[in-house]
């Protein structure tokens, strides 16, 4: 790693901060923007809620509360529950739901990346024949149709027309019941993966460096895995951020559907009652997620391909 | 080919069979010859967009079908004597049941909760019909309807702010296109989900409030193309008269870029229909949707979802029907993109 | 002087494309000949076939390319397994430049062996290619070392520490300072004409017999352009390479070629030693090569540019494909190819205007007086080039044409 590696990566964090910043401000002006806190919707006196506002640090001025929030959300204080389960930490209850979700996705994308680039590198290989073809179809398909939507269908075959899968998300047993999930949500994964490989691929494959290395005279194993397949997965890291975004969104969904205990379904519980420490504390979560993905992704691709270790990366 | 002719023995061989006459060996009248160059027709390159989107038969497919269900979702809400609207609790939940197609056990009407009985024993819900006793069919393209306007109004207002914004950028240049850039980085690393999310807690849930939402997240893809262009446009001009830049002013260069943005700029608004189509339904998914008793795609499949055990039909359709709008104009945004830019093809 | 051995021996090559729009007959009934130690440069326009040639000698053409017809003969010294093991032994890794080579002589025909076979015994191995762009052509995310290592390590099995040596050894001979330290450094951390020197050094990492330049210097700038020129001379004499240039610039060839095919449309129009070419010309179209040359003598002139485009190889060709821009077009060309007319024992030329009966008809004025120009400047003469060639090796271009018994015929002068 040399300085100008360094400073692009210094860059990119610099960036990655001040975007969190940025959102976390967002986050607390919606707080306040809200159209009145839930409190509004009970009869309370005066008194009863000068009196919670002050529990809550609601009394102080607008930039104290700023660095009061900022500071409890650094510290993973994300205030409490006011609906989905009165005074419960927000925290406590988004904790738990963390690693179902993380397993989910991150389950999802293994999946579909490993499956993604072993059909989009066949499909490269064997152009014009059944496995092209084959990817191709499921690329367009798996591309264009929501996630949610193939969960539904899945469900209604695999949970009610064919029940041999539980529609429910069930605590006890957990592997039976992702199936259907992560198919899901992988499906999308795999025709992503797939599609860029496959054109990845083919434009390796027709390249000069590629010509010169046959011109060598080595094996065609050789050629495909030292030279073709090396140079075509560079590259397919950078699908993989806009994935796992599509991913996060497709889940929220997905998780209301089966029912699973995770931080989607409990975003969508918390929009129906409006609770918004809770949501405020995942859409942070999300954010930050996402930003990390994202700065990893570049910094990663910056490292593995020497072709931009020159810092001139564009952000 | 391989023998050399280095005698008239062997020319003579080398001609046998054929009927060569002495005036064959006199050079040819240059004139009349010349004449006979080819004249490659050049064709426009509109005229080759065409003939190659022409050539993709899956664009095709999806666009009739795109066509197809927009004509639907006009008339058949127009045609049908239901109302997309009106409750009737003796026909709660009647299963699909379509003249014709009865021999089909999922259209001869039989498994919901109400039958096709007594004084509804001829009536014919094509798609059945909702919790409600809402007919299924006319909310269906009435969903459509509202689901292809909110994303086609949506990418309209999306194409107009991209260009503008990466206009000014591009055009000023300097710290407004700094500022202008960095404000774009960070839009664009707030994930979308939490902007429509919080977007739609402050405003009131509503038609206008999706499209709005949706408006706020693609059109960076569109600015980016448009600076682009702007800046190469600036470069060219530069290198053409100099000084005239200043003279040349905003809409020259605007008129300019247009042309030259034109196809992506399509091709970019094909793939953000679909997209929008996609967060119109996951919003209503979520319980941001449109608010009842309208419909749009989004909302019939999340109705529909509260009762999947009972009847399935009621999600199935709509999931159905947004699936194959989307597969559409994604086929047709990837032939389009092919026919504007082979070069791109499989990007 | 012995003649020299011929290792390479095309005849009526014939190879197809298959494309969308139909049969493209890229290259019809070319025949070459290589010998040992000479240069000979295959030149024309692009789309003429002349590197769809040579990647047919390598064994990679698209995957839509086949060849139809004709045989690759190619000759080299076989070099069994037995032996690579004797000489591992004694020297300890691969034989050593100059060793002799076992002196078994061995002619395969590269059309009718398998892919495996090309791949593992020839290509790159014995007959090695230098490539058009250096900026495109070394793998990006390899290291230079790996690269050049690489074709060593898998055909010779060579240890690591040694596949190493030699690959700092071979990046010094090509001229790259501080080798070593460009072993690690990545294609895009070297400027093009150290990357075209990198791809030369791959070229000759397995010490192969023909080496095939496509276009070496076109991507480069003129300054570095000559250098690479020189470079790759100096390597053929070092080794006694045989080197194919493949180019449309006439400036390359004159600077290095022995001998010149010219290609017009899948065929070899015109082949001669370098001066037959330059001049005494006999083809029209190499007529317009010459005169479309830039030239530091015929200054103020604008550059001649040949009418029109060349045939497009998709539809049968009728006649001969360069009539229609042939300002001396016989009526016969628009009826039959012409055949290669013999113009000297090294020299033909397929044209028509070759034939008894065909009307004198002189080169353009201009280039004329050019060529008259350049022979005094270089003191040639039609007699001396007989003995020069003869020099060059012994026989005629195309031996196995039995020409012994028959009469000489004249041609046109």
């Amino acid at each position: 790693m040399d300085k100008s590696t360094l400073r692009y990566i210094m860059r990119r964090l610099l960036i990655s901060i001040v975007t969190l910043f940025v959102i976390v401000f967002v986050l607390f002006l919606m707080l306040k923007l809200m159209p009145g806190t839930p409190f509004n919707d009970e009869k309370l006196t005066e008194a009863q809620r000068a009196q919670i506002y002050a529990s809550y640090g609601l009394d102080k001025p607008v930039l104290t509360q700023f660095f009061i929030y900022v500071g409890n959300m650094l510290k993973g204080d994300f205030g409490i529950s006011f609906a989905i389960q009165r005074n419960m930490p927000v925290a406590a209850l988004v904790g738990p739901r963390i690693g179902i979700s993380f397993g989910l996705g991150i389950g999802a994308v293994f999946i579909g990346t490993i499956f993604g680039l072993i059909l989009g590198i066949v499909a490269a290989l064997n152009r014009n024949h059944f496995w092209d073809s084959f990817a191709t179809i499921l690329s367009v398909i798996g591309v264009s149709i929501p996630s949610f939507v193939v969960c539904l269908l899945l469900l209604i075959l695999l949970g009610v027309q064919f029940p041999v899968l539980p529609v429910i998300y069930n605590n006890s047993a957990p592997f039976k019941s992702a199936i259907i999930p992560m198919l899901a949500m992988s499906l999308g994964v795999i025709a992503n993966v797939a599609r860029f490989t496959r054109s990845e691929m083919i434009e390796v494959l027709g390249s000069e460096y590629i010509l010169l290395a046959q011109a060598k005279g080595i094996s065609r194993r050789r050629l495909i895995w030292m030279h073709a397949i090396r140079n075509c997965l560079i590259p397919v890291i950078t699908v993989l951020g806009p994935i796992i975004v599509g991913l996060m969104t497709g889940s929220m969904v997905i998780e209301k559907i089966c029912a699973i205990p995770g931080l989607g379904s409990l975003l969508v519980k918390a929009i129906e009652v409006r609770d918004y420490n809770v949501i405020l504390a995942i859409s942070f979560l999300y954010s930050a997620l996402y930003i990390a993905v994202m700065l990893i992704i570049d910094v990663l691709y910056g490292i593995i391909d020497p072709r931009i270790r020159l810092g001139k990366g564009d952000a | 080919m391989a023998k050399e002719i280095s005698t008239q023995k062997e020319l003579d061989e080398f001609l046998e069979g054929y009927h060569v006459l002495d005036q064959d060996y006199e050079l040819i009248d240059i004139p009349t010859r010349l004449d006979h160059d080819e004249v490659v027709p050049s064709s426009s390159f509109m005229h080759d967009v065409w003939v190659r989107f022409k050539s993709n038969k899956g664009a095709l497919i999806g666009g009739a079908i795109i066509l197809l269900f927009i004509i639907l979702s006009f008339v058949c809400p127009m045609l049908s004597h239901y109302s997309f609207d009106a409750v009737n609790t003796a026909e709660q939940s009647m299963a699909p049941r379509i003249p014709g197609l009865e021999w089909i056990s999922w259209f001869n009407g039989q498994g919901g909760i109400r039958q096709y009985t007594g004084e509804f024993a001829n009536a014919y819900h094509y798609f059945g019909t909702d919790v409600l006793g809402r007919d299924l069919w006319v909310r269906c393209w009435e969903g459509c309807r509202i689901s292809l306007f909110v994303a086609g109004t949506a990418v309209l207002v999306n194409v107009f702010i991209g260009i503008v914004y990466g206009m000014i950028s591009g055009y000023f240049g300097g710290i407004v296109d700094s500022i202008m850039q960095r404000f774009q980085e960070v839009v664009n690393s707030i994930p979308t989900l939490v902007i429509l999310t919080l977007l739609l807690l402050i405003m009131k849930p509503g038609l206008y409030t999706i499209i709005v939402a949706l408006i706020l997240t693609e059109w960076i893809g569109m600015a980016r193309v448009t600076r682009a262009q702007v800046l190469k446009i600036k470069e060219e001009e530069f290198i053409l008269a100099s000084k005239t830049l200043g003279a040349s002013g905003f809409f020259i260069i605007f008129k300019k870029v247009l042309p030259n943005i034109f196809g992506q700029i399509i091709i970019m608004a094909m793939f953000s229909i679909p997209n929008a189509i996609f967060y119109e339904a996951f919003l209503a998914m979520v319980g941001l949707g449109v608010p009842a008793p309208q419909a749009s795609l989004g909302s019939l499949i999340n109705d529909g979802f509260k009762s999947i055990l009972v009847t399935p039909y009621l999600v199935i359709i709509p999931v159905v029907i947004l699936g194959i709008l989307m597969l559409s104009f994604n086929l047709l945004a990837d032939g389009l993109r092919d026919a504007f830019d082979p070069k791109m093809k499989e990007m | 002087m012995k003649q020299k051995e011929r290792i390479l021996k095309i005849r009526n090559l014939d190879i197809a494309f298959t494309t969308d729009n139909g049969t493209v007959n890229a290259v019809r009934g070319v025949n070459l000949d290589l010998h040992r130690g000479e240069t000979i440069a295959i030149v024309g326009e692009s789309g003429s076939g002349k590197s769809v040639t040579t990647k047919a000698v390598m064994g990679i053409l698209a995957g839509n390319g086949k060849i139809q017809n004709g045989s690759i003969e190619y000759t080299y010294y076989d070099f069994p397994p037995e032996r690579i093991a004797e000489v591992q032994t004694k020297y300890n890794g691969i034989i050593p430049d100059g060793y002799p080579r076992p002196e078994e002589r061995k002619t395969v025909d590269i059309v009718k062996s398998t892919p495996k076979f090309i791949q593992s015994e020839i290509r790159g191995r014995r007959i090695a290619m230098v490539f058009q762009d250096p900026l495109t052509s070394l793998d990006p995310t390899m290291t230079i070392g790996k690269q050049v290592m690489e074709a060593m390590r898998y055909h010779y099995k060579m240890p690591k520490q040694e596949a190493w040596n030699r690959a700092v050894e071979l990046l010094r001979l090509v001229g790259i300072n501080d080798p070593e330290k460009r072993m690690k450094n990545y294609p895009h951390q070297l400027s093009g004409g150290m990357r075209q020197r990198v791809v030369i050094a791959i070229a000759l990492s397995c010490d192969p017999e023909v080496l095939i330049c496509d276009e070496p210097t076109t991507a480069l700038d003129v300054t570095i352009q000559a250098k690479i020129l020189e470079l790759i001379k100096e390597i053929q004499q070092k080794k006694d390479l045989s080197v194919i240039y493949i180019t449309h610039d006439l400036g390359v060839v004159a600077k290095v070629a022995d001998y010149v095919n010219v290609m017009y449309a899948g065929r070899i129009v015109e082949k001669g030693t370098i001066n037959e070419i330059f001049y005494d010309p006999r083809h029209p179209y190499t007529w317009g090569l010459l005169a479309s040359m830039p030239d530091m003598d015929t200054s103020g002139d604008e550059l001649y540019t040949i009418p029109g485009t060349p045939p497009n190889l998709l539809y049968e060709v009728k006649g001969d494909a360069f009539a229609p821009r042939n300002q001396f077009a016989l009526h016969i060309d628009e009826k039959i190819a012409p055949p290669m007319f013999r113009v000297s024992d090294s020299h033909s030329a397929a044209t028509w205007l070759l034939a008894p009966q065909a009307p004198d008809v002189q080169m353009p004025a201009e280039l004329k007086e050019r060529i008259e120009r350049m022979r005094k400047a270089a003191n040639w003469s039609p007699e001396k080039e007989v003995s020069y060639a003869a020099e060059l090796h012994k026989g005629p271009a195309y031996d196995d044409n039995n020409t012994d018994d028959v009469e000489t015929m004249e041609v046109n002068a």
